[in-house]
């Protein structure tokens, strides 16, 4: 995106999202170690590892993009 | 148009009557809701924050022509892969197998390396800020007013249908009401595309691709895990199917009658890859305009050629949990059309493995990425459609010098009222849903002759203005005559698609191939007996006449051309592998 509008990069916003459903699955996900969700393979944790996944791709776009570095 | 490669109509059409739904197939939890509710809160914000930056027409119509060659890229993919397209595809993996995967294939990866390399150069030296601009600056004016007329009237119709389908399809999966659905969507999209115009388009549809990906990559890693690998699932298949070849792409493609889709290998290769799919991926407008908005030439033609080697992977997403659902779903999937109580059609492919393997929240990513991908889809026609209705029919035909805010301003009505038309459009379809294989099939129908009028144009110098034009016609009023004479007599398709066993698809093939051919033809006669332009009228806009920059400087790994061979290479071992 170009510099001389400062247009936060859509990476940013990426990474913002990202970081949002990462939280809300990696929670669910940690509630769920007690009751799993009725979902064939759900002993693996899918929801654990893939809202962590999500936390860590969206934490580092967020990081790279952030507003105050542009 | 991200649905066109794929027959919505006759998908829908065979779907079960709304009114008649009885039960839906995944029900959502808070945290489901919460995850939908923040995608729509996103798209929103987003499209206030990008207004301050659309205010001029080059702004609001291109975003400044400063979008770096990744994001056009993924733009530009993401345009493609609407929701329907990927639950359609999933649903026809299911039916025929891992041929599906040569719409993603031959259907896309050699016209997009094309256009990269071969017909992006042109679309942005000229400056054009759309196909039928470009048309205008090679032939005049009314080539521009056809294909400008014909593309305005088609998106719209196209997006109310999509629309529809949306709805149809939230009702199917989720239980909602069909008018929220159409409403809450529409209005969402009108917002934000108003306010930050293709800017807002472009930033969503990046957004969006990661949606779909991390949203659906979780059933072919899970099913993967559950078959024990490939192998593992080709196993399963057998056990299931016996006797079925779901898993090779080009073994039965020597005869109509051999495969499933009733589709020649000359129909995939010449009808598929070369008519369609290059007509589709070069000339509509709606993906193209995300690449003419790239900030300089190298970036045009590299943003194709990166979104090349992610349609490349789309199959993993869409075509792998079709062929999934075939090793491990405990129960065979029928034709929508005869659905009978406590079973489900092919349709429902997509939202079954997403409810078998995904539980709270990720449930919610599933489906949010399926909205995002119905939402960008609309998000795109009508953004496309305000170009071209401001710039190739209002400001050359309606009020030619006005000041640039006043065609702004005339570009975010045009979003508003394009999107209240599309939804008329979709109550339209709800009450006449065969009006879907029309629209379709008139969209395809000129996409044809238009790559045929586009391609001369900007390799065959010698071609007229007139020839141009009438080329564009005769292909377009040919394709229409040919598309009614099967509606009328079933029979006149042995001699369109070249045998009675011919399906739709195969049909649609044959159909634009000779469309093109009429359209080269006719072009080719015309140019003969008419006038053509003087060569300094062409410069900027036909091979020969124009210096294309030179890309020696640059190392190897810098050039497009060299990412657009290794992506044909990356081609030909996938259909190898799958042979």
């Amino acid at each position: 995106m170009p510099e001389d509008h400062h247009i936060i990069p859509v990476w940013f916003f990426v990474g913002v999202i990202l970081l949002i459903y990462g939280v809300l699955i990696l929670v669910t996900g940690i509630q769920e170690l007690s009751s799993p969700p009725p979902t064939v393979l759900s002993r693996l944790h899918p929801a654990l590892w893939w809202g962590a996944l999500l936390v860590i791709i969206g934490a580092i776009y967020v990081y790279l993009f952030r507003p105050s570095k542009s | 148009m991200n649905s066109l490669m794929f027959p919505i109509g006759l998908w829908l059409f065979a779907s079960p009557d709304p009114a008649g739904l009885g039960q839906k197939l995944i029900s959502l939890n808070p945290v489901d809701y919460a995850i939908i509710a923040i995608y729509f809160a996103m798209v929103l914000g987003i499209g206030f924050y990008l207004k301050r930056f659309a205010k001029s027409g080059e702004g609001f119509f291109l975003a400044g022509r400063e979008i770096t060659a990744w994001v056009a890229g993924l733009s530009f993919i993401s345009a493609n892969l609407g929701a329907l397209e990927l639950m359609g595809w999933a649903a026809a993996s299911y039916q025929y197998g891992i041929l599906a995967a040569h719409w993603y294939w031959i259907g896309a990866i050699p016209a997009i390396v094309f256009l990269g390399l071969v017909m992006m150069p042109f679309y942005y030296i000229s400056k054009t800020h759309s196909v039928p601009g470009y048309l205008q600056l090679r032939y005049g004016e009314s080539a521009r007013g056809l294909a400008a007329v014909m593309f305005t009237l088609m998106t719209l119709l196209m997006a109310g249908i999509d629309m529809y389908a949306m709805a149809l399809v939230m009702k199917l999966v989720l239980g909602w009401d069909m008018n929220f659905s159409i409403w809450v969507s529409a209005m969402t999209v009108a917002v934000y595309v108003a306010l930050g115009g293709l800017f807002s388009a472009i930033f969503n549809e990046v957004l969006q691709f990661f949606l779909i990906w991390l949203g659906a990559l979780l059933i072919p890693i899970l099913g993967l895990m559950e078959t024990g690998g490939w192998s593992g699932l080709v196993a399963r298949i057998h056990q299931n199917f016996p006797g079925g070849d779901y898993t090779h792409m080009w073994r039965s493609m020597g005869s109509f009658a051999d495969n499933p889709m009733g589709i020649h290998w000359t129909g995939i290769v010449f009808g598929l890859g070369w008519v369609i799919s290059t007509g589709y991926w070069t000339t509509d407008f709606l993906v193209v305009q995300r690449i003419i908005a790239a900030k300089d030439i190298r970036a045009a033609k590299l943003a194709p050629i990166i979104g090349s080697y992610f349609k490349m992977a789309v199959p993993f997403i869409v075509i792998l949990p079709g062929l999934l659902a075939l090793a491990v779903l405990p129960f065979h999937l029928v034709p929508a059309n005869q659905v009978g109580p406590g079973q489900h059609g092919y349709n429902e492919v997509l939202p079954l493995m997403l409810a078998r393997y995904c539980g709270p929240g990720l449930l919610g990513l599933g489906i949010t990425a399926l909205i995002a991908g119905f939402m960008s889809g609309m998000a795109g026609n009508v953004s496309a459609f305000a170009t071209v209705w401001t710039y190739d029919v209002y400001r050359p035909f309606i009020r030619k010098a006005a000041a640039d805010a006043h065609y702004v301003k005339m570009g975010r009505w045009c979003i508003i009222v394009g999107v209240l038309i599309s939804i008329g459009a979709a109550y339209f379809a709800m009450q006449f849903r065969s009006i879907m294989d029309w629209v379709q099939a008139l969209f395809s129908i000129f996409i044809a002759p238009l790559f045929g009028t586009v391609l001369l144009g900007m390799l065959w110098k010698r071609v007229t203005p007139a020839a141009g034009f009438w080329g564009l016609l005769a292909g377009t009023v040919s394709s229409m005559t040919m598309f009614t004479l099967v509606k009328v007599n079933h029979n006149m398709l042995a001699y369109i698609a070249l045998s009675s066993n011919a399906k739709d698809m195969a049909e649609n093939m044959y159909r634009a191939l000779w469309s093109w051919l009429i359209c080269v033809i006719v072009t080719a006669a015309v140019t003969a007996f008419t006038k053509p332009k003087p060569i300094e009228e062409l410069t900027g806009l036909v091979y020969g006449c124009t210096e294309l920059p030179s890309e020696g400087h640059l190392p190897l790994w810098k050039r497009p051309v060299f990412w657009g061979i290794v992506s044909l290479v990356l081609f030909v071992v996938l259909q190898i592998i799958f042979w």
